[in-house]
């Protein structure tokens, strides 16, 4: 190593002008950006990077066992903690299997920088060994990305690629480091808060507009707040300014997917989720409201349902920090660009300094209407003496981690939506789940991600017997580490959502949904150095709940649940809100939904 | 889209970008990824000094998708400013073509007669043929190459649209 080490003396070495090799410069750059930890996976072209990793004292290396897992896992960290997540991989098949996680971290906003290994830039083009066109098959699955080729550019890159992820609407950012200029020697560049040249996402809203909002809020009659993963994002504090706004107004408030736990789902104005999976109560008094406030959030398809019918006769107001989210596809009437936390300051603020006066009469008939609603309880299932019903081993697992400070993971499909109706969240940060492209794999990945940030939490994933096969590799990253995740299998033998959809609109045909030949998952945790445990019984659940709790080490629980239950309320594709099935009775298997227009939708 | 029923506008667009590489490469790769639709590109520096490019588009699409465009492009790291020129006032736009014609006996002097009518320059004479340069609005191209097509049009290029605000005030 060249004197000065990476990691020594870091921020306030400004002045020393002493050549560092790049991939010192690279560490040197991430410990001034106050990473301290980075889940990677080595290999040829980013072997200088592991020797100068090996070499330092600053950053702690998590290895995984798939790259993809690396960016899930470094999303969970991400997502619990509200810092950027790093990665580390290697080129070619390296990058390329990061390019999922990537898609996924896109998505759902989540800040992440990823290095990855290229060939030697005098081989790039050449179909050299372990060459990808990185940069260019992560181009539309980055928010920005970089190919380094001078390595005195090197750590204003690495600067600039944090400023771009954690800054406007946060994403994932490449750079890729072709091998030479990690071994070449250049000069380091402290991080400086100088302005980028062209990225300077506007924070700031627009005060007149929030005044509009005001305007339009205090003269509703039928209001609801709507808010999503966009509100998390600004920051724990636009949460409880969330929260305020709400118990200044008395609105009723409903959340996405993605923005569970930023209002307490214990507040009586939380009428539970939205969309698709969401509440009887949110999906229609979002279909009945006259003024919407939709916060952070971006009228995803699986919220909004068929778009010509969605909340026909509101007034909406959107808040967002991406311009591009705001009529895209829905038209909102006023449109507040900037941060989610600060807009919500100055309503609250606004809202104060205007003394506004909501009609509490008026208003109280909208609650009497929405207690309507709420009554129907839409969330009820069939209760079974013996068979375990996948939404009760859900409510038992909450009941039974009350006391605890827990956080949820999931993989994708029924147990999903289960959790999200069923798991109550009181914390923004806590819930953390593959939401805009609903990747199979990523609850496992995401939960170490999150228990190497929580080292004392409780860290869950609620999985399904079929998603945890496509990350199931890394049972081995938890034992390595001695992480305490828990592996909560809602085991239906089915690809439950999938084998849902064809028994509602494919006539039960039930193709290539059925998990066959399943492993024996509590030989499979052993067989990693885990505990397994099994539940096959409603006798037998609360049981293996509590020893999963009390195992120190990580945990596979295998919970047989009824194979054929189905996740309601379901808005099918190409319906409308209102047009909501709930579970049986009303269940009309094959029915009038399966209309042409929805099958051809996902 | 709420206005899928809309009509569609035709828009011109310029975007003040950092030269550097990929750059083009993330404006075309949102049009495809987007289905959005590009009538033409053209791309080139104009300030090397501080390494700018200037990309010309028009593009087709209903008042929201326009809209989403501008501000994808917004979004987009590298990008400086973007405007839109059809929106934006009156503004001047002019393409060139290169226009290869065979054309022999009678044929030569109608079309060198086209020729004048349109103020195409020749820029290239054989025995047989002609390469005409043209400028002009899309339109005026067009037309004359729609009339040079019957006399004998065997090769044709565009540069596609360069477009600018009317008046004094810089982009
Ligand atoms: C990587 C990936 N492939 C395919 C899908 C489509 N898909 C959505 S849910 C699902 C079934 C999930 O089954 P399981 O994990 O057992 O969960 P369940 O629905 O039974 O709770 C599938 C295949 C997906 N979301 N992600
Ligand atoms: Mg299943």
């Amino acid at each position: 190593m060249t004197t000065t080490t990476s990691g020594a003396a870091t921020a306030g070495a400004e002045t020393s002008n002493a050549k560092m090799k790049g991939a010192e410069i690279v560490l040197k750059a991430l410990v001034d950006q106050g990473v301290d930890v980075i889940f990677g996976y080595p290999g040829g072209a980013v072997l200088p990077l592991y020797d100068a990793l090996f070499q330092q004292n600053h950053i702690r290396h998590i290895l995984v066992r798939h790259e993809q897992a690396a960016v899930h896992a470094a999303e969970g960290y991400a997502r619990s903690t509200g810092k950027v997540g790093v990665v580390l991989v290697t080129s070619g098949p390296g990058a390329t299997n990061a390019v999922t996680g990537l898609t996924d971290a896109l998505m759902d906003s989540v800040p992440i920088v990823c290095l990855c290994g290229q060939v030697p830039t005098h081989l790039i083009g050449n179909d050299a060994f372990q060459e990808a066109d990185t940069t260019g098959i992560t181009r539309p699955c980055t928010k920005h990305n970089y190919l380094v080729k001078n390595v005195d550019k090197l750590a204003r890159t690495v600067h600039e690629a944090f400023y771009v992820a954690r800054n406007g609407r946060p994403g994932p950012v490449v750079i890729d480091l072709p091998k030479d200029i990690l071994v070449t020697e250049g000069s380091y560049l402290p991080p400086q808060e100088i302005a980028h040249r062209t990225y300077r996402p506007r924070t700031e809203p627009d005060i007149a507009a929030i005044d509009a909002a005001i305007d339009l809020l205090e003269t509703a009659k039928r209001p609801i707040i709507y808010a999503g993963g966009g509100v998390i994002n600004a920051g724990p504090e636009a949460s409880r300014l969330l929260t305020e706004l709400v118990e200044l107004s008395g609105f009723p408030c409903t959340l996405t997917l993605m923005g569970l736990g930023t209002l307490p789902a214990s507040d009586p104005r939380y009428l539970g989720m939205v969309g698709m999976h969401g509440t009887y109560e949110a999906n229609l008094t979002m279909h009945g409201c006259d003024v919407m406030l939709a916060v952070g959030a971006r009228f995803d398809d699986r919220v909004t349902g068929r778009t010509d019918a969605f909340s026909p006769g509101s007034k909406k107001i959107q808040i967002d920090i991406d311009p591009s989210s705001v009529n895209k596809n829905i038209r909102v009437d006023l449109a507040i660009i900037g941060d989610a936390g600060r807009a919500l300051e100055l309503l609250v603020q606004r809202w104060k300094a205007r003394k506004v006066k909501i009609d509490r009469e008026v208003i109280g008939r909208w609650w009497e209407q929405i207690e309507c609603w709420r009554a129907v309880n839409c969330l009820a299932y069939g209760k079974s003496e013996n068979i375990i019903k996948p939404q009760y081993a859900i409510e038992r697992l909450y009941q039974m981690t009350r006391d605890r400070e827990v956080f949820i993971t999931t993989e994708v499909g029924q147990h999903q939506m289960w959790a999200a109706q069923f798991f109550r969240f009181d914390k923004p940060n806590h819930w953390m789940t593959s939401g805009g492209l609903g990747t199979m794999g990523y609850g496992l990945p995401a939960a170490y991600g999150v228990q190497i940030a929580h080292p004392d939490a409780l860290v869950i994933d609620i999985a399904g017997e079929a998603s945890i096969l496509m990350n199931i590799q890394e049972m081995s990253t938890l034992c390595q580490y001695r992480l305490p995740v828990k592996v909560f299998i809602l085991n239906n033998q089915y690809m439950g959502m999938v084998r849902q959809w064809q028994e509602l609109m494919h006539g039960g045909r039930y193709s290539e949904s059925y998990s066959d030949s399943l492993p024996d998952f509590v030989k499979l945790a052993e067989a990693f150095g885990a505990t397994g445990l099994r539940a096959e019984n409603m006798g037998q659940l609360d049981d293996v709940i509590r020893k999963m709790l009390d195992t120190p080490g990580p945990v596979i629980a295998d919970i047989c649940v009824d194979q054929l239950e189905n996740c309601f309320p379901m808005i099918p594709s190409g319906a409308a809100h209102n047009e909501v099935l709930l579970a049986p009775p009303d269940q009309r298997a094959g029915d009038s939904f399966a209309s042409e227009d929805g099958m051809v939708l996902v | 889209m709420a206005d899928k029923h809309a009509p569609q506008e035709r828009h011109t667009i310029a975007v003040i970008v950092d030269n550097e590489p990929g750059v083009l490469a993330r404006v075309i790769g949102l049009f495809s990824g987007r289905g959005y639709n590009i009538e033409s590109l053209t791309v080139a520096e104009v300030d090397r000094e501080v390494g700018l490019s200037r990309i010309n588009l028009v593009t087709i699409g209903t008042p929201m998708v326009i809209e989403q465009i501008k501000a994808q492009l917004e979004r987009l790291v590298p990008v400086h400013s973007v405007r839109d020129l059809t929106e934006n006032g009156p503004h001047v736009e002019r393409e060139l073509a290169l226009i290869k014609v065979h054309a022999v006996g009678e044929n030569r002097a109608e079309t060198l007669r086209l020729a004048e009518i349109f103020r195409a320059r020749v820029v290239d004479t054989t025995a047989v043929s002609f390469i005409f340069e043209l400028t002009g609005p899309a339109e005026k191209l067009d037309t004359f190459i729609g009339l040079m097509r019957p006399l004998g049009l065997v090769e044709l290029a565009r540069t596609g649209a360069a477009a600018m605000s009317r008046g004094q005030e810089p982009f």
